[in-house]
């Protein structure tokens, strides 16, 4: 039987009721009393210098209450970059400012060049209008190759060039994987581009501005997937604003995807505009706004070689990657083709040498920063693609050559400088070959044919790293910040319980799951448990929701907080019924004495914390709250095999998705209706990854796909419906729930799925063709089978 | 400014808008009914679907004065008077057919009108007559899968967890 509540229960969501009836409450349902308007002029070029803005004129339309440009930012800090890389030299990035409205250059098609503040949002976009602005159109590098070549025009006048940085990984490694890689008998090589993505979350950017003069208060209201960093970064780095001063509100957030960790210019506008004003200021994106302002993801070229012995055993494996840094460094983009691609690049596979080179590169685009994975997509796709291709030219079954290689002892160093805690790779691939039916696939493949169809089965095997991070080492690795997560678990009188935690829900469900966990460990209903997030006043200093760590990082500081309140608990017991503290036992929440029949209730606990009468005062204190902060001692590392089944007609390029299987290894799970949900969507990101969604600029940096008329995403009838499975589990051993995390897997391990059907089945028609590049649209499918 | 004066939800209301005042604008703006949604400035992601005399309408495809004397249902309507929640509410409950929740007002407000047409709708229609409604959290399945339940199609069998 499953059970019905409690960690492994599918509890129905709580959060559902308001969304379900219209009363969320989103960012921009947000209306501070005065508030007014503002609207961003935007450059509609790629890259120019600036001669002149003129705001006299639109500064006297009707409604308008002030005009701001880049001079009304000297003295204000710069929008800061968190994490700090260091080349294979030993030198630092090259890290240019990113100033909140453009100065002296506009750099990307979207860079604001002024802002307008008005009573209304029509008042403030008229005004825009009447703004005259003088630029000089420069030449623009959009290719990342041609942006380092001398003499390219340089994004950055006070850069060296357009390289933030050149990255060895391991740097030590590099002479043996050139020797391995001289001396194989194999060696499969691959050029590819992971494709330019825009993440899209439903719920456009916001943001409100709030400033209470007599107080020197300042607060925000934004989409953040973790307001404290905002507040950290915006605070201390462009405001000079102190954390007591400042208070950051992300409430319900309507999807992040990494793109809305990031701190954006557009916050910055916002608190800085009101405490010049002292009266709010509100800022909603339009989507046409959100393609070229948010921080896009991916955009990686990349070529890859693996190398394998005689007996198809890897020996080698080096990859060249050029990472699009876009025009400024948002807040975490150095990271995610260092540290959060390099050190995936052993997969599931014990090969002995590894070397990752990555180039930086500044380019005249939107910034590019984290998307759902954020690196371990692009290791996995590079790497999955490259074991497929090889098992093609050895011709060896692409599974058999994959569970050749898997590793299979744990706990496993790879030679990319981490240390997998568990995994079995060989069960999640049985697990997927039982799902996915691979052995009826050739009937399967006979139907399609006969129908004038080519049928492709593609199939790989993920691993990511999650649970972002211990402290000391993305220390030493050039974070900027710590990786910590924090609970406070405050119990009141009663009995009922407020969670106060750092992570952030903007979709994830934790204000359903969060409760399961507490309630199991404390033997009380569900229903008695809220948790409360995404506010900087009301929560604990937390650092949010990304990297598929909210329950191994945030649920473990929840986890030791509420081991606390048991230890206090259990010593008021032990005195409310003269009992030694040793012998004091709880279950379904009621603390027993062991071996006799004394019991007290959790609420007579609870109530003996707050009405201290018979209490012992003179060893604790009364009240019943605790606090915890949890610094992870690893990574987690989550990992599986996916499966997809295309049909692909020959007559238009067309390719479907018929069949998609998923088995997963999450570790322990607390809601299996939640993680199957999250594995759901990260497939159909991945799935419109690999064929539809495309990031387009032409050679000027113009943004050719800057709406859903030309962006493609997946809508319902692009993908079929999903067989998932996560019952393989090995624990995580170092956190105390024995997680790993789920919010990413789907994205991460599907686009390889796809393109490994896409080939076969292109393969399986007589089509010499060894690789197409994501999306594999029909106009790319049918040049590839017609040359 | 010109005066506008329709029934949302069943009750009279009016409100002085603009020409170019959008309705997706005065249900958000004028009559505070936030529930609707808008996540896109080119009608394709269906946040702000509502029913307008009975038909399932993109309110940012309207402007406010054209809904003149119209019967408009929002998300906030849609339930009982004593706040339960539709069948088809119900079933996105039961099913896990939202996340972040921004696109589910549309998406329930689509599903509604589909099955009052078509009670008994394929997987294939369904998915067909959710082209207008983007999700980027549940990658549709749960939301087909709602449908099916709230049309009282037996879904254990049809779509694999």
């Amino acid at each position: 039987m499953p059970k019905d509540h409690g960690i492994g229960a599918s509890s129905k969501r709580r959060e559902d009721v308001r969304f379900l009836t219209g009363t969320g409450n989103y960012t921009d349902d947000i209306n501070v009393h005065g508030q007014l308007y503002v609207h961003f002029l935007r450059s509609d070029v790629a890259h120019g210098r600036i001669n002149k803005v003129d705001t006299a004129a639109a500064s006297e339309m009707p409604g308008v209450v002030r005009v701001f440009t880049g001079a009304d930012f000297e003295g204000v800090g710069s929008i800061p970059c968190g994490w700090q890389v260091t080349d294979r030299f030993g030198e630092v990035m090259q890290e240019p400012p990113h100033p909140v409205l453009a100065q002296g250059k506009v750099r990307h098609v979207g860079d604001p060049i002024a802002a307008v503040v008005a009573e209304s949002l029509s008042q403030a976009r008229d005004a825009a209008e009447a703004i005259e602005f003088d630029i000089d159109e420069l030449p623009a590098v959009v290719d990342m190759k041609e942006a380092l070549k001398d003499g390219a025009p340089k994004v950055h006048d006070d850069l060296k060039n357009n390289l933030c940085y050149d990255w060895g990984f391991v740097e030590e490694n590099r002479e043996a994987v050139d020797k391995a890689i001289k001396e194989a008998a194999h060696v499969t090589t691959l050029e590819l581009v992971n494709n330019r993505l825009v993440a899209n979350p439903m719920e456009p950017r916001v943001a409100v501005g709030d400033y209470n003069r007599a107080n020197d208060e300042s607060t925000l209201y934004t989409t953040s997937q973790n307001p404290h960093v905002i507040r950290l970064l915006m605070g201390a780095f462009v405001l000079g604003i102190p954390e007591h001063k400042l208070r950051v509100i992300a409430p319900d957030v309507g999807g992040g995807f990494g793109t809305k960790i990031f701190h954006y210019a557009e916050e910055a506008f916002c608190t800085f505009a009101a405490r010049q004003l002292a009266r709010p200021v509100k800022w909603t994106s339009t989507r046409s706004e959100a393609f070229m302002s948010d921080a896009h993801g991916r955009d990686h070229v990349t070529k890859i070689e693996l190398a394998l012995d005689k007996d198809n055993n890897f020996t080698a494996l080096r990859t060249d990657t050029y990472a699009n840094m876009g025009a400024y460094l948002s807040t975490f983009a150095p990271s995610v083709p260092t540290w959060l691609h390099g050190t995936l690049m052993a997969g599931n596979y014990k090969t002995p040498l590894i070397y990752v080179n990555v180039k930086a590169v500044f380019t005249n685009t939107v910034p590019v920063d984290a998307y759902r994975g954020a690196g371990r997509p692009e290791a996995t796709f590079q790497l999955e693609r490259v074991v497929d291709k090889a098992a093609r030219e050895l011709g060896v079954d692409p599974i058999a050559l994959r569970r050749q290689n898997f590793i299979s002892e744990f706990p496993y160093a790879t030679p990319v400088a981490v240390e997998y805690d568990t995994g079995d790779y060989t069960a999640t691939m049985d697990k997927l070959e039982e799902i996915a039916d691979i052995a009826g696939f050739a009937a399967r493949r006979k139907e399609s044919e006969a129908k004038g169809k080519l049928r492709g089965l593609g199939v790989n095997c993920y691993i990511e790293a999650c649970g972002i991070a211990p402290s000391n080492l993305v220390g030493q690795l050039g974070a900027r910040a710590g990786l910590y997560e924090s609970a406070t678990v405050r119990v009141n009188a009663t009995g009922s319980i407020s969670v106060m935690t750092g992570s952030h829900s903007h979709g994830q469900g934790h204000e359903t799951a969060f409760p399961q966990v507490v309630a199991e460990m404390l033997g009380i209903p569900e229903d008695q448990i809220d948790i409360v997030h995404g506010d900087t006043a009301r929560t604990p200093m937390g650092m949010g929701t990304y990297g598929s760590r909210s329950l191994a990082v945030g649920g473990s500081a929840m986890v030791r907080a509420t081991e606390k309140i048991i230890n206090k608990a259990k010593k008021i017991a032990s005195h409310l019924m003269e009992a030694s503290e040793a012998d004091i036992e709880l279950k379904d929440g009621q603390f027993t004495v062991a071996g006799t029949d004394k019991s007290v209730a959790w609420g007579d606990v609870t109530l003996a914390a707050y009405v201290p009468h018979n209490y012992p005062l003179e060893d604790i204190e009364p009240g019943l709250e605790e606090t915890a902060f949890y610094d992870p001692s690893n990574f987690t590392y989550p990992s599986g095999a996916y499966a997809c089944e295309v049909e692909l007609d020959p007559d238009t390029g067309k390719v479907t998705v018929e069949r998609f299987s998923a088995a997963d290894d999450f570790g322990n799970i607390i809601n299996p209706m939640i993680v199957s949900g999250q594995v759901h969507g990260g497939i159909a990101q991945g799935v419109g990854q690999a064929l539809m969604e495309n990031c387009v600029y032409d050679e000027n940096g113009q943004l050719l796909s800057a709406s859903y008329m030309d962006y493609a995403m997946p809508r319902a009838d692009d993908v079929p419906f999903y067989s998932v499975d996560h019952s393989c589990v090995t624990p995580c051993t170092h956190n105390p729930l024995g997680v790993k995390g789920c919010g990413e897997a789907g994205a991460i391990g599907s686009p390889p799925a796809v393109i490994n059907a896409v080939v076969d089945a292109l393969q399986s028609g007589g089509h010499d063709v060894t690789h197409i590049d994501m999306p594999a649209s029909p106009s790319r499918v049918w040049a590839a089978m017609n040359g | 400014m010109a005066k506008v004066e329709m029934t949302v939800n069943g009750k009279t209301v009016s409100g002085e808008v603009e020409g170019r005042t959008l309705l997706s604008d005065f249900i958000r703006g004028g009559l505070q009914l936030t529930g609707t949604h808008v996540g896109c400035d080119t009608s394709q992601c269906g946040a702000c679907v509502v029913h307008v005399n009975g038909q399932a309408v993109k309110s940012c495809t309207m402007f406010a004065a054209e809904a003149e004397g119209a019967e408009v249902t929002t998300i906030e309507g849609i339930g009982g008077n004593d706040g339960s929640l539709s069948t088809v509410q119900q079933a996105f409950q039961d099913y896990h057919g939202l996340q972040c929740g921004f696109c589910t007002p549309g998406m329930v407000m689509s599903a509604t009108a589909l099955l009052k047409d078509n009670p008994k709708p394929t997987e294939a229609e369904i998915r067909e007559y959710l082209e207008g409604n983007i999700c980027r959290c549940t990658g549709y399945h749960n939301i087909v899968k709602a449908i099916m339940a709230a049309s009282g199609q037996d879904v254990g069998a049809i779509a694999a967890e």
